[in-house]
Parts: C-alpha cells; sequence; structure tokens
C-alpha cells in the first residue's frame, strides 16, 4: 500500500488487505446493504405492516372522494371511471411503498446524532449507502403490500387494461421514481448543513409534490397550466407517471418519452445532489461526534 | 515532512458561533441582526508522528483535541495550516486515504442497532472492498484479540456499554487501517473493559506497526501506551515530547511518605503536609529541596520507612492546565515549553 506522495505505508507483518474490482464492491455494497436492510425489516416485520396499513388510508380517501365525484358525474370523471380510478389508486399503494426514500428528516437525525461522522470516515459516498439500503426494503415491501392489494382490488373492483409493454415500462418506471425521489430528497436533505431544521422546506416539498405528481389526483384531472407547469418539474415522473404507464393506457411513444423523461431528471438530481454535497460537506462542524 | 505518518504545521480551525443576549427582544433583534462570534478551535499547532508511534493527545475539555482529530481524519475542513496524513490531504477525503485510517470515538455508533454485529461486519467489507479471505481473516483475528466470542452474533441493542465498545472498535479495524484516531476509546468503560482495550491497542500497534494518536482523559490509557505526549489546552500546543519529561517539567514538588515507629507528630515545618494518621505522614516538597527534607527527617525522627515520589501523573496534568490558563499570553509559552518530539515507537 502506497501513500498519495508515492511514500511505503508503515511496515504491516501481514500485509496490505487485498481488495476487490471496484464494479464489483459496488455491486456487493448493494447486495449486502439489501441483505441488510432485509433483515432489519424481518425484525420489524409487525410494525412494517401496520405502517403499511395506516399508509393506505391516504389513497383509500382520495379513491371514495373521487369515485363519489365520478358517480355525480355519471360514472366518470376527467375520462377517469370508477373501475380506472381504483386500478389508478390501488397501483398507487404501489408506487408509493417503491419511492419512501430517505428523508431529510433523516438527514437531520444523521447529523445531530453523529451518524454522518462515521459514514464520512467510510471509503464511499453515503448518498449510494442509502440508496442501496433502501431499495433493500423494497422486495420485503411489495410482499408485505401484495395482500393489501388484493383486499383493495375486492372492495374497489378496479378495471385494468394493459399490456406487456406497459407492464415492462412500469417495472422499470418504479426504478426511475425510486431514483428521482431519492436524490431530490438528498439534495433537500443537505439544505441542513446550512439550516439544521429542514422540516419546512421539506414540507414546501411535499405540498408541490402532493399537486404536481399525480399522488393527489390523477394529473389529467388537474387544470391545464398546473399540467403545464409539471411538465417543467420532476414530480410527476415519482408518481403519475408510473401508476399511468400501468393503467393509464399509454401510446407507445408517451411510455418512451416518460422514460427518458426519468433518465433527464436522475441526470439532473445526480448533478444537484453532487454540487450541493461539494459546498455542503465543507460546512459539516461534526457535532455530537 | 514526507516520511511522517502524520505531519501538521500551523494547524488553524475557528468556528463561526450564533451569539445572543437572552429574551424575547434579543430574539427579534437576531432576526434582523445576526451575530456570530469567532471561536478559535485550533490555534496554530505543529507537530508530526513517525509511523509506528503511539501518542497520547492531552488537553482539558475544549482544548480542541477532538476537533483536531477530525481535521486529522478529513472529518472537518481547516481553516488554514498543512494537514498531511500518509502523505494524503485528509479534507479531500480520498477512497486510498479513508482505507488506511480509522477513528473510534467513545460515542460513535456506526453497527446497525437490530442486528447482530457480523452482519454490520459483512457490510463493511463490502464498503472497504476487502478480499473476503483477507477480510474473515482480519475479523477473526480482531474476534480473538478482542475476546468478543459471541458478542458479534447477538443483536448490538442487546449488548452492554462496553461490549458494544468493544464490537465498534473491532468494526473500526476492519479494514486494517495503518493510523488510527482514537478518542476517549475507554469512556464509560469499567476498569475490566478499559484495560482490556488498552492492552489491544498495544497488541495492534506491534502486530500491524500502526500509527496511534490517542485522546483520553484516563491518564492510565496515556501512560499504558504512550511514550509522547502532545498537549494542547485553548487550542495551542502547550508541550511536546516524553511523558516522562512532562512530569519533569511542569512538576515542581514530590511527595515525602514517612512512617513512623512512634505516634504522628506535626511535619508541617518540613513541608506540606498533605495527610497524616497512623504514624503515616505525607509531605509536599519542593524538587530541589527533598533530598535535604529527607535526610532531615531521618536524621530528627524515629523513621521506619521513607518514600519519595512524584506526584500522580493527573496531578501534573492538572497542574499544567492550571498554569495555562492562569499565563496571560499563552503564545509565549507554548515556544519555550516545546521540544523535540521522541521518534521511536511505542
Amino acid at each position: 500500500m502506497t501513500t498519495a506522495a508515492g511514500v511505503e505505508a508503515p511496515s504491516n507483518p501481514y500485509g496490505p488487505p487485498r481488495l476487490v474490482h471496484p464494479l464489483r464492491g459496488l455491486l456487493d455494497v448493494y447486495l449486502t446493504e439489501m441483505r441488510i436492510a432485509i433483515a432489519e425489516q424481518i425484525q420489524y416485520r409487525a410494525s412494517n405492516y401496520f405502517y403499511m396499513l395506516g399508509m393506505v388510508a391516504e389513497p383509500v380517501i382520495y379513491l371514495v372522494v373521487w369515485s363519489t365525484v365520478a358517480t355525480q358525474q355519471g360514472g366518470s370523471v376527467g375520462g377517469y371511471t370508477i373501475g380506472a380510478l381504483a386500478a389508478y389508486y390501488i397501483v398507487w399503494t404501489l408506487v408509493r411503498n417503491i419511492n419512501i426514500v430517505f428523508t431529510p428528516y433523516g438527514w437531520e437525525w444523521r447529523i445531530r446524532e453523529g451518524q454522518l461522522s462515521a459514514q464520512l470516515l467510510r471509503p464511499l459516498f453515503p448518498i449510494v449507502e442509502d440508496l442501496g439500503f433502501f431499495l433493500g426494503w423494497k422486495p420485503v415491501v411489495v410482499l408485505l403490500w401484495l395482500p393489501i392489494a388484493f383486499f383493495l382490488a375486492v372492495v374497489f373492483h378496479p378495471t385494468i387494461t394493459t399490456s406487456p409493454l406497459a407492464i415492462l415500462v412500469f417495472a422499470f418506471s418504479l426504478l426511475g421514481a425510486y431514483l428521482i425521489r431519492s436524490l431530490n430528497q438528498s439534495s433537500l436533505g443537505l439544505i441542513t448543513f446550512w439550516t439544521t431544521r429542514v422540516g419546512p422546506v421539506f414540507q414546501l416539498y411535499i405540498a408541490a409534490e402532493l399537486l404536481l405528481s399525480g399522488r393527489l389526483v390523477p394529473m389529467s384531472l388537474m387544470p391545464a397550466w398546473v399540467q403545464t407547469v409539471a411538465d417543467f418539474l420532476p414530480f410527476q415522473y415519482t408518481f403519475g407517471f408510473p401508476i399511468e404507464a400501468l393503467v393509464g393506457n399509454l401510446t407507445n411513444e408517451q411510455l418512451l418519452n416518460g422514460l427518458l423523461m426519468q433518465v433527464f431528471w436522475i441526470a439532473v438530481g445526480s448533478v444537484l445532489v453532487r454540487v450541493v454535497w461539494h459546498f455542503a460537506i465543507r460546512r459539516y462542524s461534526a457535532v455530537s461526534g | 515532512m514526507i516520511d511522517s505518518a502524520v505531519f501538521v504545521d500551523d494547524l488553524r480551525k475557528t468556528f463561526f458561533v450564533p451569539v445572543r443576549e437572552g429574551g424575547l427582544g434579543a430574539a427579534f433583534k437576531s432576526l434582523i441582526n445576526r451575530e456570530t462570534k469567532a471561536v478559535p478551535a485550533v490555534d496554530g499547532i505543529s507537530f508530526d508522528i513517525e509511523p509506528g508511534e503511539v501518542v497520547g493527545f492531552l488537553g482539558p475539555n475544549g482544548a480542541g483535541k477532538t476537533t483536531t482529530l477530525k481535521m486529522l481524519s478529513g472529518l472537518l475542513f481547516p481553516t488554514s495550516g498543512i494537514v498531511r496524513v500518509l502523505g494524503f490531504e485528509p479534507s479531500r477525503r480520498e477512497s486510498a486515504y479513508l482505507r488506511q485510517i480509522t477513528m473510534v470515538m467513545g460515542n460513535r455508533q456506526q453497527l446497525q442497532w437490530d442486528l447482530p454485529a457480523l452482519d454490520s461486519y459483512e457490510l463493511l467489507r463490502a464498503i472497504y472492498r476487502l478480499h473476503p479471505e483477507d477480510f474473515r481473516r482480519t475479523r477473526d483475528e480482531l474476534i480473538e484479540l478482542l475476546e468478543l466470542g459471541d458478542l458479534v452474533r447477538k443483536p448490538v441493542r442487546n449488548l452492554s456499554l462496553g461490549e458494544r465498545m468493544k464490537v465498534e472498535t473491532a468494526a473500526a479495524l476492519l479494514h486494517r487501517p495503518t493510523v488510527l484516531f482514537l478518542d476517549e476509546p475507554t469512556i464509560g468503560l469499567d476498569l475490566t473493559m478499559q484495560k482490556r482495550i488498552r492492552s489491544f491497542v498495544a497488541e495492534y500497534n506491534q502486530r500491524f506497526g500502526a500509527t496511534v494518536l490517542l485522546t483520553s482523559h484516563y491518564m492510565a490509557d496515556v501512560q499504558a501506551l504512550c511514550k509522547r505526549v502532545i498537549v494542547i489546552h485553548h487550542g495551542r500546543l502547550l508541550f511536546d515530547g516524553d511523558l516522562g519529561a512532562l512530569a519533569n517539567r511542569f512538576n515542581a514538588t514530590k511527595t515525602i511518605g514517612v512512617t513512623l515507629k512512634e505516634g504522628t507528630p506535626d511535619l508541617s515545618k518540613y513541608g506540606d503536609v498533605i495527610s497524616s494518621e497512623d504514624g503515616k505522614v505525607s509531605l509536599r516538597v519542593g524538587n530541589a529541596v527533598a533530598p535535604k527534607v529527607a535526610a532531615k527527617l531521618l536524621q530528627d525522627l524515629d523513621v521506619a520507612d521513607l518514600t519519595i515520589e512524584d506526584p500522580p501523573i493527573e496531578d501534573v496534568i492538572e497542574s499544567v492546565f492550571a498554569g495555562a490558563s492562569a499565563t496571560p499570553a499563552e503564545s509565549e509559552v507554548a515556544e519555550p515549553l516545546a521540544e523535540p518530539a521522541a521518534a521511536e515507537p511505542a
């Protein structure tokens, strides 16, 4: 092992440890993070389930409201039948579970409790660790989600017409939604380096997400100007696009465009995180260890 | 510089802390005019450490020890000055650098709370890109050296503080770092566990030729491990040299213990009486007069036993800090007190 100046490191009778190839190492990090996350989730399977059940309340309220509106308007609203609305919000529950990521509150906690110091001492960008860890939750989450989806389907009778291509695009778009949301929220979390309290900014983000992503209501039900604004922002690629890719009968061109826009917002998010990190880390005062 | 494991030159770190008076008025005023105060945590210290050395880094709370360690490990950006560790600039946090160092903090928690430490060790293997075979060998060696046994198979939340500290220490060393920054590694541990950590650090230093910079409020840690100490106070260097030289430099007194065959007379005319009970008297006298006072005691009294000792190192350190606090211009004392660093590995 040599130093940056090309000097031999202190003699080590056991020799320096051998390293695996960087690519293999990165894959190993993701797989190990996933294994750890799964092991942790299994530890808390009951509380996870209650959390998921609580989370279902949000789309069920939206579904009941919009189904009522649709009934009063002769069976559909904004082109969505009652069955299509049910399909939208049932798929919503899966997308929501997949796009749960490490939040700015987590960054607050991480800095306050000194956890970030431990991470900064490791030769791995902390956000890479987060991506791997939260990705590891997802297989468990999908397993837990299946019975809930079945129950919702029995109660609300969704009508789904989809295609193999739509299903494939949906699978990729879930990953895209997860990455976009992760990068956005990591950038917001890094604001903690300046403000120490990131809650109000995060709440603003959530409010924008509710209105501009298809989380509160399918985007086609929003006024035209809201849809125009949403086209210039990443939010709809974290909720509306994945859902509609599966149940919205999008054309092949719309599916492709959606995926390309996700790639675009992932690139923007990656650059944003790197730039903010570059300045943020200089402000880190390593409080609490 | 280039052969040093650690090289520090005129290192400074200033924090800008918001300040305001108490009360609602001051709170509103701070909305418009936010005042900050520059607090120099590290104020121009310089030292270097040879590969394989074990150095004690001493100072009272707030002296700047942890801030210095954080700059050395790359956690903090220095305000000014030069820092090089193994030839790297720590604040750049290059992977090749982070793979060769570790920082153990008494209050740090890097293991997954709900899982056995073995799982977290696996994660660290992946993060450090360690070859599985090398990782297993080091892991098993650390488990043996720290006598971890089955502790690594229990969820971390079920471990006692001392047990957790041991498994955390092993986690910090799995990548076999060659430079160790240990910040209060025995804090809160019982005496047995302190001793075990101490002997482990010594063993690790010898086995891997590692360079160690250690802060501790327990002088037993420093005495057991460090031949050389660096003392800082208010962010400035007070002393850099041999631990024994520290006592000689700052300790102006000796303790004379006298055991008398009969009675417990008043011996205050020989020196300051520290204690006096059942024929055993302890006196504090000046270094220069200690032999004379001892001879006089032997001549004047019916003495069963007499000892001359240096005071405990804790008292010496306390007097160093007390002296430094009382000194109006510390920059004036820092230079004359510094002496060439001991280069010999511990």
